[in-house]
């Protein structure tokens, strides 16, 4: 057994920090960039007040949030109520850990690696962890002992549950093609063209995309947090940095669904020039983040809400045979073709 | 499920132009709207050509006025001294701006056009002495050409306190 290598426990530690503080910091700008973009789709500017464009407007909200006062509700279960916005936040930020963010680069002498982990049954970890996050909002329904909270807490475990089966199916056909669970190697085996282009996987990667909505709980899936419904659901006794916490978790989820969407479906960091220039893949993945997230944010400033029984009759009765079928079809299309 | 996709899609289509419509939105303190020709604002006294203040001291806006906002304490004009034509000026003239309903009964009571609801609606105040705005605040400036009042005057020039009136035309 060879000696505990400092040099990669360092490298490791940067890595996961440099991850860390970029996705607090992606879910800061992607709250301005929603608000930003749903104000033009709504023929109103938006925050612009706050530093040039409104660029600091982000700041400004972390301190007003920071400054919020705590408030524990006299009969909430106080141990659950404080632990739930963590477990809701650590999954989201932990989940990108598998994707890759480029092939390796040198940098001190050493080979870099451009991502956490390269773990071979990749996609498994993720839908994992991305379970686990459903713990949160339950746990945080459950201990504010308030019903509209318990309600939203409910609404989202059985959405969550509903959508994963078509969201764990909706990862086999990039796994078939690229005959691999490692997503560097699916994003290598999207060396030559995209994953959407191919007719079967356009349907895939609708079908990835409805469910991984339902997955993060955005418009029109937002039930567990319907604010005319369940004044705000589950975090409607949360203020303050705790319900900051469920709002990072939120947007950070939505930026981490969106990376994990361009690496299966979009060829992750690739893009032109890319093998001369491994640099460029971190930039080529924030770009197809952004057209993702853009995506998620003209959804939801153009359609309304599910009503509750149709979203549990489209989850079951339509995505979740669509996405069977999409998984035989891909296997028998790799057969005939032979890819 | 086909007909529910495509009114999803032209929904979609719908947002979609409207990105490209541009803000509608007036950014207030930089850029403001102009107010209509009969906006009611806040109040001024206004003033004759040549400088004499309008108002006469009558009370009668005070009269109208159905929020009880406006006290008005007159005094003697004399020839020497000459605020407004005709026999008595007003001294006082104060308008509370937080009884104010800004519905111009007292610009309808005026009989010498003198207080005119004008365009200006930025009123706002940090305490309540400063709701209360005095005559010295409500008069207009003195036009070109014109004197600031009290104008010393030739004898039995301005000895009629109600000018000749028209109709409004807009």
């Amino acid at each position: 057994m060879e000696a505990v290598d400092a040099g990669l426990l360092i490298e490791w530690g940067v890595k996961a920090f440099i991850l860390a503080f970029a996705l607090i910091t992606g879910f800061a700008y992607t709250t301005f960039y929603e608000r930003r973009l749903a104000a033009r789709i709504q023929v109103r500017v938006g925050p612009n007040r706050a530093g040039p464009g409104g660029f600091l407007q982000p700041a400004a909200d972390g301190i007003k949030l920071f400054f919020k006062e705590e408030f524990t509700p006299a009969s909430a279960y106080k141990a659950v109520f404080i632990l739930a916005p963590i477990i809701t936040v650590i999954p989201a930020l932990i989940i990108l850990a598998v994707v890759p963010f480029g092939t390796a680069i040198e940098l001190f002498g050493r080979e870099i690696s451009l991502g956490i982990a390269d773990i071979n049954v990749g996609v498994l970890y993720i839908l994992s962890v991305a379970s686990i996050s459903v713990y949160g909002i339950v746990l945080a329904g459950w201990s504010s002992n308030n019903k509209y909270s318990m309600m939203g807490g409910l609404r989202s475990s059985a959405q969550m549950l509903s959508y994963e089966l078509s969201l764990g199916l909706a990862f086999v056909p990039p796994i078939l093609m690229a005959g691999s669970m490692s997503l560097m190697d699916i994003v290598e085996a999207q060396r030559g063209l995209w994953y959407i282009a191919y007719p079967n996987m356009f349907l895939g990667a609708i079908i990835f995309y409805i469910a991984m909505l339902a997955e993060v709980n955005r418009s029109p899936f937002d039930m567990p947090e319907a604010e005319q419904e369940l004044t705000a659901g589950y975090h409607t006794e949360y203020s303050g940095m705790k319900f900051s916490l469920f709002f990072m978790g939120e947007y950070i989820k939505m930026i981490a669904v969106s990376a994990i969407f361009a690496t299966l479906f979009l060829g992750g960091f690739r893009g032109p020039g890319i093998d001369s220039y491994p640099l460029l893949g971190p930039l080529y993945l924030l770009l197809k983040i952004i057209g993702s997230l853009g995506i998620m944010i003209w959804l939801r400033a153009t359609l309304p809400r599910f009503r509750y029984d149709r979203l549990m009759d489209f989850g079951w009765k339509f995505l979740l045979p669509l996405s069977l079928a999409n998984v035989f079809l891909t296997a028998v299309i790799i057969v005939v073709f032979g890819l | 499920m086909i007909k529910s996709i495509g009114a999803i899609l032209k929904g979609m289509w719908t947002t979609f132009k409207s990105m490209f419509e541009g803000p509608v939105t007036v950014q207030y303190p930089e850029e403001k709207r102009p107010v209509r020709t009969r906006f009611k604002g806040r109040h001024e006294l206004k003033r004759y050509d040549n400088g004499l203040e309008k108002c006469i001291g009558c009370s009668l806006c005070a009269a109208a006025c159905p929020a009880d906002a406006i006290f008005v304490e007159a005094s003697e004009n004399s020839d020497e001294k000459r605020f407004s034509p005709g026999e008595r000026y007003a001294s006082t003239y104060e308008i509370n701006m937080l009884r104010c309903i800004f519905c111009g009964y007292c610009e309808d009571a005026c009989p010498t056009e003198a207080i005119v609801l004008g365009d200006n609606y930025e009123l706002s105040f940090t305490d309540r002495a400063q709701s209360i705005y005095t005559r010295e605040k409500l008069l207009d400036p003195v036009p070109p050409g014109g004197k600031p009042t009290p104008q010393k005057v030739q004898p039995g020039l301005y000895d009629r306190s109600i000018p000749v009136m028209e109709n409004p035309k807009d």
